[in-house]
């Protein structure tokens, strides 16, 4: 059940200048905006994002950030990851929409896999990808290969695309027709989600936003990550949450909780 | 069927409450128990300082067994204070508020402090078995110790203090018992008892913190027979808890003498509905062996033919 499955890492792809995706030969069975978590023995077990998943083989990007990541992205092939999973509420897959996806940073993992299955079901794309700078963009050429996709990039350095955020993208794509087919999916910093949702209730625009929080067990008996003033629990009935529960989160852009459960104010 | 119990001159409007530790300590949180039928809450357990609890894994589950070793973490009274105040404008259902310290003065301190809190009853964390000599071992097993840092509790507060107690402990009624002497007005029976798992691939024990507490299905028949023995050594009610998953378990904690009766785990192997399943379950079988209500079973089991 919820117990650490020890699983050699098959591939290690490298993504940018600072991410890696680590690939497992498993039937982990995922949706999009699901995630596993992973365990290094006398490290630390933390969760993410299942950013590739074609029913034999699942991978998750790793950015490098602190200790637990330090050591996965260092893994080469055959060294063995615990994984558990996958866990919690995911984007919805459905051919008669046109999705527009706001990835932010590492963000962008769970989306790449969500304009996959969304596209393979018939589905058309607008995938907007934001990041700092151009060598850390992250999916920016998996997705071409994608069908009835269209790549749109932001930086904040205008190193490449558009000099600015990946939400004034939306902003512009939202201007143009066909707003009761649309489906806006976000992933990333919770400022640019909030923007998102802001930019959905101005024009009245479904959306899905995936929200995260500190996880400890991953599947919903803690009550580390649950939010204000609902009680829903990240790990479980989000981390992707549709816009009218986004508006109910009374937290969303304001603050989270840190591991001993004090609120920390964005 | 079931209806409202009293406990300690509280109302409860159901029997089955959250246990502490699940679920933790925001309000929000401990509220959505509520609206899932919980007919009280136990926040997790509060210290002075805020905790950040040991690193993951801190929680496995498997068939037969769960397995935490959170290691308190919790955001220190002050915070918590704001979070107990938020549950009451939230819910309307009793509040435990579950404390720990290292020492009787500062439990005395915690009790004062929490108790300025709208809350309902006090719960003595004395039993943690994932804190080794921080918290925890060194009241355990001690009934002097219980019923010292109990009396000093009583002193400053005028909450309802229940005490909890450790399944490891070989003499639990006798601990019991002395809580019950120092002025505690009922024993919450039982704390998780230490365990471990290791994962035979990665020759390493799961949990960081390597030991941890056992609960789920594994625990019950250990805290069904600790709940049996303080029944016949108190007469103070009973906070029956430990691996509680089916209403047949419930019924059977009652049996053995237990007034209210905590569900943990369970949320884990039955989901957030686990109250309201488990209180049908009850009431199926108390329709189908004709029990009116549940003061008619308390204690049933102590008076079986022999």
């Amino acid at each position: 059940m919820d117990s650490p499955l020890l699983l050699p890492i098959a591939r290690v792809q490298p993504e940018n200048a600072q991410a890696k995706t680590l690939y497992f030969d498993h039937a982990l069975h995922s949706q999009p905006g699901q995630f596993v978590m992973a365990w290094l023995p006398g490290i630390d077990q933390k969760p993410f994002s299942v950013a590739y998943d074609n029913g034999r083989e699942f991978g998750f990007t790793v950015f490098p950030v602190g200790p637990l990541s330090q050591a996965l992205v260092s893994l080469q092939p055959g060294d063995r990851v615990g994984i558990t999973g996958p866990y919690g509420h995911p984007f919805s897959v459905k051919k008669d929409r046109h999705y527009i996806t706001i990835g932010g940073g590492y963000g962008a993992g769970p989306l790449a896999l969500l304009a996959e299955r969304a596209a393979a079901a018939g589905a058309q794309v607008d995938f907007c990808l934001g990041a700092k700078t151009e060598g850390l963009l992250l999916f920016a050429q998996r997705v071409k290969t994608v069908p009835n996709l269209r790549v749109h990039i932001a930086t904040d350095d205008g190193s490449l695309g558009r000099r600015g955020y990946v939400t004034e993208i939306l902003e512009e794509l939202l201007l143009e027709t066909g707003a009761q087919t649309r489906l806006i999916a976000a992933c990333g910093p919770e400022l640019m989600e909030k923007k998102v949702l802001d930019l959905c209730n101005e024009h009245d625009v479904e959306c899905e936003i995936s929200l995260e929080r500190y996880t400890k067990c991953g599947f919903g008996v803690c009550g580390q990550c649950c939010v204000d003033p609902l009680g829903i629990r990240m790990c479980v009935e989000g981390p992707v949450v549709d816009r009218e529960t986004a508006n109910r989160i009374s937290e969303f852009g304001a603050y989270h909780r840190d591991k001993s459960g004090t609120k920390i104010r964005y | 069927m079931i209806s409202a119990t009293s406990f300690c001159g509280v109302e409860f409007g159901n029997p089955l409450i959250l246990a502490s530790g699940v679920w933790g300590s925001a309000a929000s949180s401990l509220a959505r128990a509520v609206e899932n039928g919980a007919g009280g809450v136990t926040v997790k357990s509060l210290s002075l300082a805020p905790r950040a609890g040991h690193p993951n894994p801190t929680m496995v589950g498997t068939k037969t067994y769960f397995l935490n070793a959170v290691g308190l973490s919790n955001p220190g009274i002050e915070a918590g204070k704001e979070e107990l105040r938020r549950y009451k404008e939230l819910a309307a259902a009793p509040l435990i508020g579950s404390i720990f310290a290292g020492t009787a003065d500062e439990f005395a301190q915690l009790a004062a402090a929490v108790s300025v809190s709208p809350i309902d009853l006090i719960e003595l964390d004395l039993s943690c078995p994932n804190v080794g000599r921080e918290f925890g071992e060194p009241f355990a097993y001690s009934a002097a110790a219980i019923g010292a840092i109990t009396r000093q509790v009583k002193s400053a507060t005028r909450v309802p203090v229940s005490v909890k107690l450790s399944p490891n402990a070989w003499n639990i009624a006798g601990l019991a018992a002395a809580a019950e002497a120092a002025g505690a007005d009922a024993i919450t029976a039982v704390n998780t008892v230490s365990g471990m798992a290791i994962n035979v691939r990665a020759r390493s024990p799961v949990l960081h913190n390597k030991q941890g507490g056992v609960s789920g299905p594994a625990l019950f028949p250990l805290a069904l027979k600790c709940v049996y023995d303080i029944y016949e050594r108190v007469r103070i009610p009973i906070i029956g808890t430990g691996g509680v998953t089916t209403g047949e378990d419930a019924l059977a904690m009652i049996m053995a003498g237990a007034t209210l009766v905590g569900i943990g785990s369970a949320v884990y192997y039955r989901g957030a509905e686990v109250f309201k399943k488990i209180r049908a379950e009850m009431e199926g079988i108390m329709a189908e062996e004709g029990i009116k209500t549940l003061d008619e079973i308390r204690g049933a089991a102590h008076r079986a033919c022999p």
